[in-house]
């Protein structure tokens, strides 16, 4: 049987796994077809209608309106595009950062390896959030982005890149943890007698053997970011309106919480479900790709 | 044991000095600076006095010379004043930070009291169904956004059923009162923070149960209760608490959307006016005190942890 065979069977079993796949198919299906969906009913997500405030769930708003009467489960459909790509988008620069720092520090090891721990230990016991409230108050012309920043698509590259460089901790312990096994293994002592460069084995040799733990760190990251994008959203420190994220949706929520009570549970619920589908998917991965020695969370 | 904590102390401060000067090129960046404000205050200032008083100021020296100066200052106690609350930042600070610990504290209480429980309950019986519920439980709230558990929280308790109140803060004095506003701030930080220390408590007795001494004290006839909390629990507990000190960060992060949510005016809602409202003085201490804090709760852990169990190597970075 071929590895991944072998490795989907371990996935199969685990039924949490399984289920948090399923969710997050059906939930980017959704997302994607928010443009469809809204041309078959007719409707645009952006369109107020200061009439339908509040209106409650009918056959033309399955979900209702919010206050200025747009359609809520349009803009949810939507708003999931934008949070699901930035998510992604923010998890693989995380990976990236991580695999980097993860791969320098198990293959040359030494006094690098200490710093580059250490690095990690520090920014994982840091207050993150109050940080990315800094990072995001980051005027861009002092940067000389002055220019940049006049672009529309500033705003969603600037949360991706503020998000994922506090996100990188965990692909580097596990990219690090996954190198330090490799780097003992015999071809990469062969790669090494053949007078391979250390970067040519780090990327030829150990990377392809370490992609198990990284697909795990970069799933597992993604959940960490989608709150943490969520969490800045809401704050008005992230995606910016009339752009919807399920984040930025909430803002308003409390103020509106006794005429409207739905409105602050649709877009949380959202997050929340796509949350921990990601984490359990990454737990049945971390099953099937990396198994660990110690015995696991049962589920 | 000397030279560990010595050592330990030292690196600390290594993190703190270097964070000091990372924070001080943020806010640096942030928009506008002091003399942007003096101009919208007074827009008859002409350009050669603005360019005089960034001089007088020193805010045209490359950053590293001003963080300098700054870190002279502030080795005097000298933090300068917040513009939002024309006082010295320090001043600013006390209750805000009080408040802040008085909502970490009681919240953390919460967590331990339902946490501690339901990791011995599961650990002690793995894969039973109790487990299995717990376990669910644990990866809901490890998933749950912050303001979102807050929003429900409110729905529920203060527009549904109208037991408690959604405003952190009492109008009328007295501790009485004020407890009762702080119950669903101290509620909603308790539960964010009570899935990881179910699941590092769950991890430790798994592991404190497979001990050989366990094994004799079962044989030798000692009932199921006196095993679990009179043998497994102590020696469990040792490394669940130097991990909890690494969630005083997350504790910090939770505290200042719990802080918005209820509009609790603790350090969490300080810094974000403060980001928010240019004043860069009490953003750069508040963000600062935050870091410190943190590493301060690593530091006590590992001395606690390096106390407590004799294992632990008091080397030099080997011991990472």
């Amino acid at each position: 049987m071929s590895p991944t065979a072998r490795a989907w069977q371990r996935f199969r079993r685990h039924r949490f796994g399984l289920a948090g796949l399923m969710v997050l198919v059906l939930m980017t299906a959704a997302c994607l077809s928010a443009g469809w969906l809204a041309a078959a009913m007719g409707q645009d997500a952006e369109a107020v209608d200061l009439f339908g405030q509040f209106g409650t769930p009918s056959a033309a708003h399955p979900l209702g309106q919010d206050e200025l009467g747009r359609d809520v489960m349009l803009r949810l459909l939507q708003g999931g595009q934008v949070s699901l790509s930035v998510a992604l988008a923010a998890a693989l620069g995380a990976a990236t950062i991580g695999t980097a720092i993860g791969l320098a520090a198990g293959y040359l090891g030494g006094w690098l390896d200490a710093l580059l721990m250490r690095l990690v230990d520090s920014v994982i016991a840091l207050p993150l959030l109050p940080l990315l409230i800094v990072l995001a108050a980051i005027d861009p012309a002092k940067l000389g982005l002055g220019q940049l920043a006049e672009d529309q698509g500033f705003g969603l590259a600037r949360i991706v890149i503020i998000v994922a460089l506090v996100g990188w901790t965990t692909p580097a312990r596990l990219v690090r943890g996954a190198t330090l096994a490799a780097r003992a293994q015999g071809y990469v002592l062969a790669a090494r007698a053949l007078g391979a460069a250390p970067i040519m084995i780090a990327l030829r040799h150990i990377l392809p053997n370490v992609s198990g733990p990284l697909i795990v760190a970069t799933t597992l990251a993604m959940g960490q970011v989608i709150l943490f994008e969520s969490a800045l959203s809401f704050l008005g420190l992230g995606i910016q309106p009339p752009t919807p994220s399920w984040g930025n949706m909430l803002t308003g929520a409390q103020e509106l919480i006794w005429q409207a009570p739905m409105l602050a549970v649709y877009p949380g619920l959202a997050i929340f479900l796509t949350v921990i589908a990601v984490n359990f998917l990454g737990d049945a991965l971390q099953d099937a790709l990396a198994p660990r020695a110690s015995e696991r969370v049962p589920l | 044991m000397a030279r560990f904590l010595a050592w330990r102390l030292a690196q600390s401060l290594v993190v703190l000095a270097l964070m000091s000067a990372v924070i001080y090129g943020l806010i640096g960046l942030m928009p506008g600076d002091p003399i942007d404000l003096a101009l919208s205050a007074d827009p008859r200032l002409t350009p050669e006095d603005i360019a005089r008083l960034r001089a007088l100021y020193g805010l045209d020296e490359p950053w590293f010379q001003r963080y300098l100066a700054w870190l002279g200052q502030a080795m005097q106690g000298e933090f300068g004043y917040s513009r939002l609350f024309a006082a010295p930042v320090l001043s600013a600070l006390a209750e805000p930070l009080g408040r802040t610990l008085l909502l970490m504290g009681g919240s953390f209480l919460v967590a331990l009291l339902v946490g501690l429980p339901a990791g011995i309950i599961a650990g002690a019986r793995p894969q039973s169904r109790l487990d299995y519920i717990i376990n669910f439980i644990c990866f809901a709230g490890v998933a749950m956004p912050a303001f979102w558990l807050a929003l429900l929280l409110i729905l529920l308790f203060a527009v549904t059923l109208q037991w408690f109140p959604a405003s952190a803060v009492a109008l009328e004095p007295g501790l009485g009162p004020q407890l009762y506003h702080l119950a669903l701030p101290v509620l909603t930080l308790g539960l964010l923070q009570t899935g990881g220390i179910t699941r590092y408590m769950r991890a430790a007795m798994r592991e404190a149960l497979a001990a050989d001494h366990i094994r004799t004290a079962r044989a030798k006839g000692l009932g199921e209760f006196s095993v679990i909390w009179g043998h497994a629990f102590r020696n469990a507990l040792i490394p669940v608490v130097s991990i909890l000190a690494l969630d005083v960060g997350g504790l910090f992060s939770g505290a200042l959307i719990v802080e918005m949510m209820f509009g609790y005016p603790g350090m969490g809602k300080l810094l974000f006016d403060a980001v928010m409202g240019n004043d860069y003085n009490l953003a750069l201490v508040a963000l600062l005190f935050g870091t410190g804090v943190t590493l301060a709760a690593n530091l006590a852990a590992d001395s606690a942890y390096a106390a407590i169990d004799p294992r632990v190597t008091f080397g030099g970075l080997e011991d990472a």
